[in-house]
């Protein structure tokens, strides 16, 4: 029985526990690096609506880092409590990855952090630009080192594995930066970058459409829209290399993207269909001709391999991987077209005053995440049977823990993330209905200089609580 | 490749440092945690807001050392750590989700009012408190031993759960409880002073029980435990630590009925130090106890002589850096949000 299966319910507790994950560092990661974009631009120009912004998101992104933190712990303890058997035998290449992870990244964002929130009347202003970036830079060398891991999984390289079943490292070059660790990092960046920038604009959108806080969201949704026209298709481009490097190295997954069972010359791309794995075939599809041969080889006749040339214990889950690849697809076709969109708008000068392409805009807010999650999908579930490719079977790694303690935790889980899912989104819709608070309309002046230091304000608002 | 393996001696070094790592997240965290466990006795809303804000800025770099701990531990000693993460996997897990919303509460409280507001604080202290009384049952687990076979748990999911660990970990809490106590009257005046000096006078008392108990408790679990702290010629090496407690003991008590400020916490400091000496005695050279040492669990000397040189580098950045920023909040702290 497939529910009774430790093996089944520990990965689907990882994959839950990981996507609730990345769906924060996807959003932290860029929204940190467009932070000290906007501090810059304030100090640089000393304009109050960039000040507005700055001080806005960083509460936005205060919930966000502080949610990606509690739940990254959690990762970084299940590769023992789920997955004992890989943590023994990948440990001595992944270990010093993760180790590193810590001591150049997670240190420097947490201590950072607290300087970039709290530090505003204790440090001069260019020290506090100076943990702004410090932050961000943290998030991306975070993000160099898992992804290094992640892609090591993927293409491994630079090891041996010895008769113990253990994995030796032989050279440290080759596996942190192994063939598909380039393109998976900067793709991922990217990802990061245009989540956030859907993210920004779907907000300032929201603000000109309601006719609120005019100057900020014109910063907002502009600086959003420079992402969308410039990073979309660069990411486009990169998505493609990213396809043709995992082509070359892990072909089965690129025939689950595909949906191709047959071996052929002149493959045709299959826009849609139906991948039936036990049937072994890809039910009403709706092709093109030749293009999915013309895109992977560059050659309308050229060679594509099907899925039946590998055992069908080896293939991974075919409709799952096909699916999330049409959705990470869609959405990024989506973006581009934004960005075409805002660039006729803009050159228009109509940019600030399409209501309708306002509302596109926030329909588009949560695309990014869409596409993290569905792109990270094809790249896990298209790694099955495998956690290391074609050198360690997901069923070895799994620990010695019953089916009961996984359901229960499980659950836990769930309750709780959904609880945290639930409050976080909460707060930050607060944070943004409040909207920028500009300089001149700051506390004092709304509270009626009753109390000009604000220092009863917190205290004695009225329904305070007493614990 | 690179291997320091001829000219160090890698495993003991990796030992010292996971073990250090960890001393610094029960210190670090510690106090964070106390001042969660004492959360909602504190007196007034106004104190409640200086004791969060005393370790807003800090809480997540300390919680980093946990992080450090776990990843360290994955790193370096991996046998290690894919034997004991099973073992302890519901007390590890319900750790993490208590960690999960005593982390949130911070930005979650500030942002909310009434029912709610009161709902956060609550998640902030039970978040504190089972993540204490989980990490405490921990311990007392590592201590008894775990059954293994091979390179894999062999025990069941309950194992973990005995008269022992429960007062291990009841015995944490109130450990955590007095260096946070002891930070807030360090952190802050007024009331809220006032209040935590009685809190950690109070604390402290169950503190010193739970010392004893322990203490007494533990050779009873193993014999070469027991041999070695009651046969003569390691007893007499040995003998200081205890008297070094009971005196730094004496002297908290002392302080807390006088002015002192940043005496108290250091000697709670001191106190978990000495203990923690205490036990590592005890359990060397286990790394789970009872079936591998530290050596017999080490990774491959590339990986520890990589990791080891990264660490020679970065760690004493991340200590600079840290404590920059405790130098950067000191003083006390203020009842208002700070951004
Ligand atoms: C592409 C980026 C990325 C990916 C794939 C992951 N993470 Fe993550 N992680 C981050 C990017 C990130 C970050 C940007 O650095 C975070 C997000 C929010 C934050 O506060 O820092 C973070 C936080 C974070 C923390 C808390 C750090 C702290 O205490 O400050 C831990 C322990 C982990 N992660 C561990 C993991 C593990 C074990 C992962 C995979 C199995 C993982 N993360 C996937
Ligand atoms: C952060 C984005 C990530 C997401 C959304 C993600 C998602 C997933 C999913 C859905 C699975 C389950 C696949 C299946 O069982 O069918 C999985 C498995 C796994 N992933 Fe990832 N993953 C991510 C990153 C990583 C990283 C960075 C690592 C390691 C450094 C990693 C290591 C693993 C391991 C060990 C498994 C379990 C074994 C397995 O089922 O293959 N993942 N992940
Ligand atoms: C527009 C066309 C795009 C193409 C052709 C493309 C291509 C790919 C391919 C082939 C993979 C799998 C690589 C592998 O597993 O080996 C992948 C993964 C991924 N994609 Fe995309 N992608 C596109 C757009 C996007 C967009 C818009 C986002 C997010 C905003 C995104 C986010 C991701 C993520 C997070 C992964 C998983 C991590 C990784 O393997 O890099 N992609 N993409």
């Amino acid at each position: 029985m497939y529910l009774f299966d430790p093996v089944f319910l520990a990965r689907i507790q990882f994959a839950f526990t990981l996507a609730f994950h990345i769906l924060f560092p996807a959003f932290t990661i860029g929204i940190a690096s467009w932070l000290a974009v906007v501090e810059w631009r304030w100090l640089k120009s000393g304009n109050p609506v960039y000040e507005a912004v700055y001080r806005m998101w960083v509460k936005i992104f205060a919930i966000n880092f502080g949610i990606g933190v509690v739940t990254g712990i959690v990762l970084s303890y299940q590769f023992g409590t789920n997955w004992s058997g890989f943590a023994d035998q990948t440990g001595n290449v992944l270990g010093p990855l993760l180790g590193f992870e810590v001591l150049t990244a997670f240190f420097l964002e947490a201590s950072f952090l607290g300087i970039m929130l709290f530090g505003w009347n204790r440090v001069g202003k260019k020290v506090h630009f100076a943990a702004t970036i410090i932050v961000a830079c943290g998030t991306l060398i975070s993000a160099f080192w898992i992804l290094s891991a992640n892609s090591w999984m993927q293409t491994p390289q630079g090891f041996i594995r010895k008769a113990d079943g253990l994995f030796y490292p032989e050279n440290w070059i080759q596996i942190i930066f192994n063939p598909s660790f380039p393109y998976r990092f900067v793709h991922m960046v990217t990802a990061a970058y245009l989540t956030t920038a859907f993210v920004v604009g779907g907000v300032g959108a929201y603000y000109l459409w309601r006719r609120r806080h005019e100057a900020p969201a014109r910063v907002m949704l502009g600086m959003a829209m420079i992402m969308a026209i410039l990073v979309a298709p660069l990411q486009l481009l990169l998505g493609d290399m990213h396809g043709l490097n995992t082509l070359k190295h892990q072909p089965a997954k690129v025939a689950a993207m595909e949906g191709l069972w047959e071996t052929q010359r002149g493959a045709p791309l299959k826009l849609f269909g139906w991948p039936d794995q036990e049937k072994e075939i890809t039910r009403y599809a709706l092709e093109i001709p030749k293009l999915s041969s013309l895109i992977l080889t560059h050659d309308p006749n050229g060679e594509v391999k099907g899925l039946k040339d590998w055992p069908p214990e080896d293939r991974p889950p075919v409709a799952w991987v096909f699916w999330s690849f049409r959705i990470m697809v869609g959405m990024g076709l989506l973006m581009i077209a934004t960005g075409v969109m805002a660039l006729i708008l803009f050159l228009k000068k109509t940019l600030f005053q399409s209501r309708w392409f306002h509302l596109w805009c926030m329909a588009l807010a949560p695309s990014g995440f869409a596409a993290v999650l569905s792109g990270w999908f094809v790249t896990e579930i298209g790694r099955q049977p495998f956690v290391v490719y074609n050198v360690m079977r997901t069923a070895e790694s799994v620990s010695p823990v019953g089916a009961a303690p996984i359901t229960v935790t499980l659950a836990a889980f769930i309750l709780v993330y959904t609880i945290l899912f639930g409050a976080g989104t909460y707060y930050i819709l607060k944070v943004i209905a409040k909207g920028p608070v500009m300089p001149e309309e700051a506390p004092f002046g709304t509270h009626g200089l009753k109390d000009p230091l604000g220092l009863e304000a917190r205290s004695e608002k009225p329904g305070g609580s007493h614990v | 490749m690179f291997n320091l393996e001829n000219s160090l001696n890698l495993p003991l070094i990796w030992y010292a440092l996971i073990g250090t790592a960890i001393l610094l997240y029960i210190l670090l965290d510690g106090f964070d945690l106390g001042v969660g466990i004492l959360f909602p006795f504190a007196p007034s809303d106004r104190c409640r807001d200086r004791m969060m804000n005393s370790i807003a800025p800090f809480w997540d770099g300390n919680e980093t050392w946990l992080v450090l701990g776990g990843g360290g531990l994955f790193a370096a000693f991996p046998l290690a750590y894919a034997v004991l993460m099973p073992a302890f996997y519901f007390p590890i897990i319900f750790m993490l989700l208590g960690l999960i919303f005593r982390g949130v509460a911070f930005e979650f409280r500030f942002k909310s009012s009434g029912l709610s507001r009161r709902l956060w604080d609550y998640a902030f202290h039970f978040g504190s408190l089972v993540a204490a009384w989980m990490q405490g049952a921990v311990l007392g687990t590592f201590v008894q031993g775990v059954r293994v076979a091979g390179r894999r748990f062999a025990g069941g999911a309950f194992d973990w759960l005995s008269p022992f660990s429960v007062m291990t970990g009841v015995a944490l809490v109130f450990g955590y409880a007095l260096l946070g106590a002891t930070w807030v009257i360090l952190k802050t005046d007024g009331d809220t002073q006032k209040w935590a000096r009685q809190c950690a006078r109070y604390v402290s008392i169950h503190v010193a029980l739970f010392m004893v108990l322990v203490s007494l408790s533990t050779p009873f679990l193993n014999d070469s435990i027991k041999a070695l702290w009651f046969t003569t010629p390691t007893l007499f090496y040995l003998a200081p630590l205890p008297l070094i407690s009971v005196g730094m003991f004496v002297l908290l008590w002392r302080d807390l009925g006088q002015q002192k400020e940043s005496r108290p916490f250091f000697l709670s400091i001191g106190l978990f130090f000495a203990n923690y000496l205490g036990l590592g005695i005890s359990l060397w050279p286990w790394i789970v106890p009872y079936r591998f040492a530290f050596w017999e669990a080490a990774a491959a000397p590339p990986s520890q002589s990589l990791l080891l040189v990264g660490t020679l580098f970065l760690l004493p950045l991340i200590l600079a850096y840290t404590g920059y920023c405790f130098y950067t909040f000191r003083g006390k702290a203020s009842h208002e949000w700070g951004y």
